[in-house]
């Protein structure tokens, strides 16, 4: 919770001020029973109205000074919340950019949306709540105590004795309760994973008839939900009637302890008002502080779900420069993989198992193999998006590690297989790879990406909104986009994560062209499915269940390795255009 | 309250009456609660408001020292105790009855969305964003449970508590009775006015929370995109300019509606040295006993709760009947057509016929128009164009997904409008380019279509579907629980699932829309191998881009625009040198020498 309160920082003033004004005008409150014991005491008895009325003026001031104290109170706390919360999500946002791809893998994008925005806004009530509240309301309980000593000791024992019990009662509800809350909201999470479940996968349900099965799997679900519910809610509900007994019971003790004590001569009747009116305020506040104390605990468990995401430490460290320089005799390396493995965090077994290949400058790599043989796993070591958990990545020469993260995201342009836009135009999509890019060198990736013909028709070229998630985008033209956008960078290694998967074959054809004849020796490495994409590649790896079974040329290949043969010849047994 | 924050556009007076009403019905099954609710309520309050009048009564029989009537306040304080005792007996079952009606009230309607979901038409939840119907059954159910909640618990108590102390005061002592009526109403208006400055700061809250979240939202499910492009600055840059404005916005909100409580405490304040005053001075009259005064004196501290809590209760309660009326939106959108009266249990016999079909998904953008097929038992048809020809929407009529606007469909002879829907879909095995799985064990997932298949049956079906290596690989095997999104498993092992789930069952009809296009070819050719098995004698329609799937279909359509433009054997479309083979033939051109 320390990193948490850390964000409070540049607040200080304010989270002090606010709570001291609150209890401020606590205090006021405090007074105002004392002031109406004098009326009664004074006044009445003495039939002084002068006097009558010049408490009644004070009775008005000290709501004045109340009311002013209170709300510079709440300014101040609005402010302290609101500056704690902004700070909040500026380091949220700014970590979870940090994270790398295992730590996404393993959080999710959902679940971190949540902590962004839900979570922090009730931490950020939970704040607000808590600075105005937390000082004044122990405060007004005890004071009140306090005062009632000050009216008459033998009374006062009545809040000795009550204050306890009312708490027991307030906070022994909320222990109970709290863990039965937040089953309910795991309860009613499920309804709404049914709910959503019901909505996406209609189809399926409605082919295979289920939908009568879907509804009583859901009404089982809500019906759980409702039934705790309603068990919490009767447990809650116990507070209200128990706390009014209890204050009842004490004022019942407070009118026959005065009545003795009236009797006796040692106490007046303006003072049982005012002992009564004491009990009054202590439950109200009671009732506050078990509030606050509730929506606190919810703020500090959003928080605690937050401090879980800030937690999370970035599995990978880049160092700030480049450690070591290229030894000559790898200065024509592009990649060079030694016995590299990779097992992904929480799973079971390798990815990738000692896979060495090396790809100079210049050269085209292709990589083929199954489903899960570990393609994409093995592009994504390149630009250090995972790190192997045994043997050695190197790039140009140099581990991947030794490089900051800039440099080696700079040098090497990865084309993912999910194409994902950004909201925007198409300019500002594409200058993602290099800010300054001129409108020539976009059109110019455009055109190796066989994008500039789709982009010249639309209407407003390159200034076209792209929509969030590039929904006004057909999946070809997106993945063309993708692709140009990592041109624009220049990048010294470019990857094609299986990224041409939407383009028909002749698009395909003619990018690959393109990119081919670009000048300088960028380093191209191809995941497809198509062998046909691959043919003409300088080396092809094959990948097997995380195996590297061949490597090679697509005639050597075609020749020695039979996982390739039967890759070439799904594709090409019937073709005929051979 | 920062709840008024959520507000939804407002309903307008005859909206928001025909919603009550309707929402009156829903309550209905639980009267007996709801009457409980009321007299209990009422009960409450009496007793509440009845005890600061024993205790004036106790207090009046002290006057002084040695003049003290301990006996009659032993006597009061016996009642007191008694009418506690009611009180909070009554609080109890109130609360017990109102949590009964908002929580299952809510239930009832989350049931019936399910339902009604399950009667929509496809058109619908294809044209209507899932979040949003979600939304609808979850957050705007909840706010509603909640509105009525309160609603229950407070606006009947609190105008109870008014008109009760009101009359309690007015026994007593009308002058004063008139200066707590006479302030009292201030508090409302400093509320309202409060209320409605504050309204319009969260209104630009929620639209610059809108934004954040919609910027959260791109930045992070594309964050391996900023990372690969070391955009994180920029993407942060953009944040923060969202989220100081936010600051801004939220500042003022915040503070604008947190002025309420103080406010209305200070007219309270107001109110109490207001009875104080004149109370003083009528007792000094000899016209009011001190007792009277406490009692005045703890109305006047009482009074101006209620009202400041109904206020809430009707920002509430117009909160929750505008989220009502949202899900009544929902519950009222039409169903699908009704089944016929007498549909027959379709006994397929793999003979499909389309006749003259026309179809389209919005008036006046006719899609697929004079479309006519004959398809004989066991057939495989293959279907192939470019996207948005029409090859998924065919599957949406096939499986009456969607029904034909002209022509019609017949499976074995007999429209498919005259069949159980669930016959129908029944004899259709189909697999989706769309993997869906449902949260739950992979033998679950597997076993959809037959909850009842053996574990010997389950094995065999993955193994047929080349899923069974890559399950035993699961660190829980059949027992691994798929997470809502999928995300432990890959695209390609969810399509295996998927075909899994379709090779338990084997109903003699198969649909396969892209069936395969995650998978490679390798594991593609198995499950080819598969599929054939599965397809031998059984009527199958695939629609694949990848044209090896489908080179060995008895008929290839060729659709453009919706329409068949070519239909016949690979051959025959090969020979024919129309669009088929330009599409074809275009494959193979990368491997004819592509940078020489």
């Amino acid at each position: 919770m320390k990193q948490m309160l850390s964000y409070l920082s540049g607040y200080k003033k304010e989270s002090v001020v606010a709570p001291l004004f609150k209890m401020l005008e606590a205090t006021f409150d405090l007074l105002v029973p004392l002031v109406m014991a004098d009326i009664v005491n004074v006044g009445i008895a003495a039939g002084d109205t002068r006097y009558i009325l010049l408490r009644c003026g004070l009775l008005l001031v000290l709501a004045a000074v109340g009311l002013a104290c209170s709300l510079t109170a709440q300014y101040f706390s609005a402010k302290a919340a609101v500056g704690y919360s902004t700070a909040l999500r500026h380091a949220l946002f700014q970590h979870i950019q940090q994270l790398g791809f295992s730590e996404m893998d393993t959080l999710g994008t959902s679940t971190l949306i949540t902590r962004m925005t839900s979570d922090v806004n009730q931490v950020q009530s939970g704040l607000n709540l808590f600075l105005r509240l937390f000082l004044r309301s122990p405060f007004v309980v005890l004071g009140a105590m306090v005062m009632a000593f000050t009216v008459n000791v033998r009374a006062a024992l009545i809040f000795v004795v009550a204050i306890p019990l009312l708490s027991v009662v307030v906070f022994g509800v909320m222990v109970v309760t709290r863990p039965l809350y937040r089953t309910v909201q795991t309860r009613l999470d499920r309804v709404l994973g049914l709910t959503r479940e019901n909505l996406t996968g209609v189809r399926v349900v409605r082919a295979f008839g289920k939908e009568a099965s879907e509804v009583d799997r859901f009404e089982d679900a809500n019906a759980l939900l409702t039934r705790l519910q309603l068990h919490v809610g009767h447990l809650s509900a116990l507070m209200n009637p128990l706390t009014y007994v209890i204050v009842n019971l004490a004022i019942v003790a407070l009118l026959y302890v005065g009545a003795v004590q009236i009797d006796l001569g040692g106490m007046e009747s303006g003072d049982v008002i005012a002992l009564v009116n004491y009990m009054t305020q202590i439950l109200v506040e009671l009732v506050k502080l078990a509030n606050l104390i509730v929506q606190v605990s919810k703020a500090l468990a959003c928080a605690g779900r937050v401090q879980a995401v800030l937690n999370t430490r970035p599995g990978m460290q880049f160092p700030e420069k480049r450690t070591r320089q290229t030894p000559d005799d790898r200065a024509r390396d592009a990649v060079r993989f030694d016995r590299v493995s990779l097992t992904y965090a929480g799973a079971g077994a390798p990815s990738l198992q000692n896979i060495s290949f090396t790809a100079k400058r210049g050269q085209t790599i292709g990589v083929i193999g199954g489903t899960g043989s570990g393609k994409s796993s093995l592009v994504n070591l390149i630009p250090r998006f995972y790190d192997a958990t045994e043997g050695c990545v190197e790039i140009f020469g140099l581990p991947a590690d030794a490089y900051p993260r800039q440099e080696l995201r700079g040098s090497v342009g990865i084309v993912m297989q999910k194409a994902q836009l950004f909201s925007g135009t198409i300019r500002s999509n594409l200058l993602w790879a290099r800010r300054d890019a001129s409108d020539s060198d976009l059109w110019a990736a455009l055109e190796t990406a066989q994008a500039a013909e789709f982009v010249r028709s639309k209407p407003l070229g390159l200034d076209e909104p792209v929509e969030q998630g590039g929904r006004n985008l057909s999946g070809g033209q997106k993945q063309r986009l993708t692709i140009a956008r990592a041109l624009v960078g220049r990048p010294k290694i470019l990857i094609l994560d299986d990224s041409a998967s939407a383009l028909d074959f002749a698009t395909d054809a003619a990018l690959r062209k393109a990119l081919a004849a670009l000048p300088g020796d960028m380093t191209v490495f191809i995941v497809s499915q198509r062998a046909a994409s691959l043919q003409h590649a300088d080396q092809i790896l094959v990948l097997d269940d995380g195996h590297l079974v061949g490597v090679g040329a697509h005639a050597q290949l075609l020749e020695r390795c039979p996982v390739y043969r039967e890759i070439y010849e799904s594709q090409f047994r019937k073709g005929g255009a051979q | 309250m920062a709840a008024s924050a959520k507000k939804k556009s407002p309903l307008t007076a005859a909206q928001s009456r025909a919603t009550l009403r309707r929402v009156l019905r829903h309550i209905r099954p639980y009267s007996f609660f709801v009457v409980c609710s009321l007299a209990v309520a009422a009960g409450s309050v009496a007793a509440q408001l009845y005890v600061p009048i024993l205790c004036g009564d106790a207090i009046d029989l002290m006057f002084g020292p040695g003049n003290v009537d301990l006996p009659g306040v032993l006597g009061i304080v016996r009642s007191i105790l008694l009418v506690t005792a009611l009180a909070a007996l009554a609080q109890w079952v109130l609360s017990v009855c109102n949590n009964r009606i908002a929580f299952s009230v809510s239930q009832d309607l989350r049931n019936a969305a399910l339902r009604k979901i399950q009667r929509l038409p496809l058109s619908y939840l294809d044209s209507h964003p899932s979040g949003d119907i979600v939304s609808r059954m979850i957050a705007d159910v909840d706010t509603f449970a909640d509105g009525l909640l309160m609603g229950f618990t407070q606006l009947f108590s609190g105008v109870l508590t008014i008109f009760g102390t009101l009359l309690f005061m007015l026994r007593e002592n009308i002058p004063i009775t008139l200066v707590v009526v006479c302030i009292t109403p201030l508090s409302f208006v400093v509320a309202s006015f409060i209320a409605k400055r504050s309204y319009r700061y969260f209104q630009s809250q929620s639209a610059v929370r809108g934004q954040q979240t919609a910027l959260v939202n791109e930045m992070i499910e594309g964050q391996k995109v900023v990372q690969a492009f070391g955009y994180e600055d920029e993407s942060l840059g953009a944040f923060d300019e969202v989220n100081d404005r936010l600051q801004d916005v939220s500042l003022k909100a915040i503070f604008f509606s947190s002025l309420t409580n103080p406010a209305t405490r200070f007219v309270n304040n107001l109110v109490y040295a207001g009875v104080g005053v004149v109370g003083a001075i009528y007792t000094v009259a000899g016209r009011l006993t001190i007792g009277q005064l406490s009692i005045f004196l703890s109305y006047a501290n009482q009074y101006t709760k209620p009202f400041n809590e109904i206020s809430g209760v009707v920002t509430e309660l117009q909160n929750a009947l505008a989220c009502a009326a949202r899900l009544f939106e929902l519950l009222d959108a039409e169903d699908q057509v009704p089944e016929a009266e007498n549909a027959a249990v379709l006994q397929p016999d793999g003979r499909v016929s389309l006749e003259d079909v026309a179809f389209r998904y919005l008036p006046g953008r006719p899609l697929i128009e004079h479309f006519s097929l004959d398809v004989k038992p066991g057939q495989r048809i293959a279907i192939v164009g470019p996207t948005g020809c029409g090859k998924t929407t065919l599957i949406n009529l096939l499986m009456r997904f969607y029904d034909v606007n002209s022509g019609r469909i017949a499976v074995a002879g007999q429209d498919i409008r005259e069949v159980t829907r669930s016959s129908l879909r029944g004899s259709y095995g189909m697999v989706l380019q769309d993997t869906w799985l449902r949260t739950g064990t992979v033998r679950e997932n597997i076993a959809y279509g037959k909850p009842d298949a053996t574990d010997e049956e389950i094995i065999e079906a993955a193994k047929a579907a080349h899923a069974h290596s890559f399950i035993r690989r699961l660190p829980e095997g059949y027992d691994t629980v798929i997470t809502e999104d999928g995300g432990n498993i890959s695209q390609g092992q969810k399509q295996l699932l998927c075909i899994a789930r379709v090779m338990l069952c084997l109903p003699p009809m198969l649909i396969l829309d892209e069936a395969t296009s995650s998978i490679d070819t390798r594991t593609e050719i198995r499950i080819q191998a598969a599929f054939a098995r599965m397809m031998q004698g059984r009527t199958s329609f695939i629609v694949a881009h990848r044209l090896s799937t489908i080179r060995e279909a008895d008929v290839i359509l060729v659709m453009k625009d919706g329409h068949i433009i070519e239909q016949g054997s690979h051959d025959q479309l090969l020979a024919q040198n129309g669009f088929y083979a330009r599409l074809y033939n275009s494959q193979f051109e990368g491997a004819d020498g592509p940078a020489e």
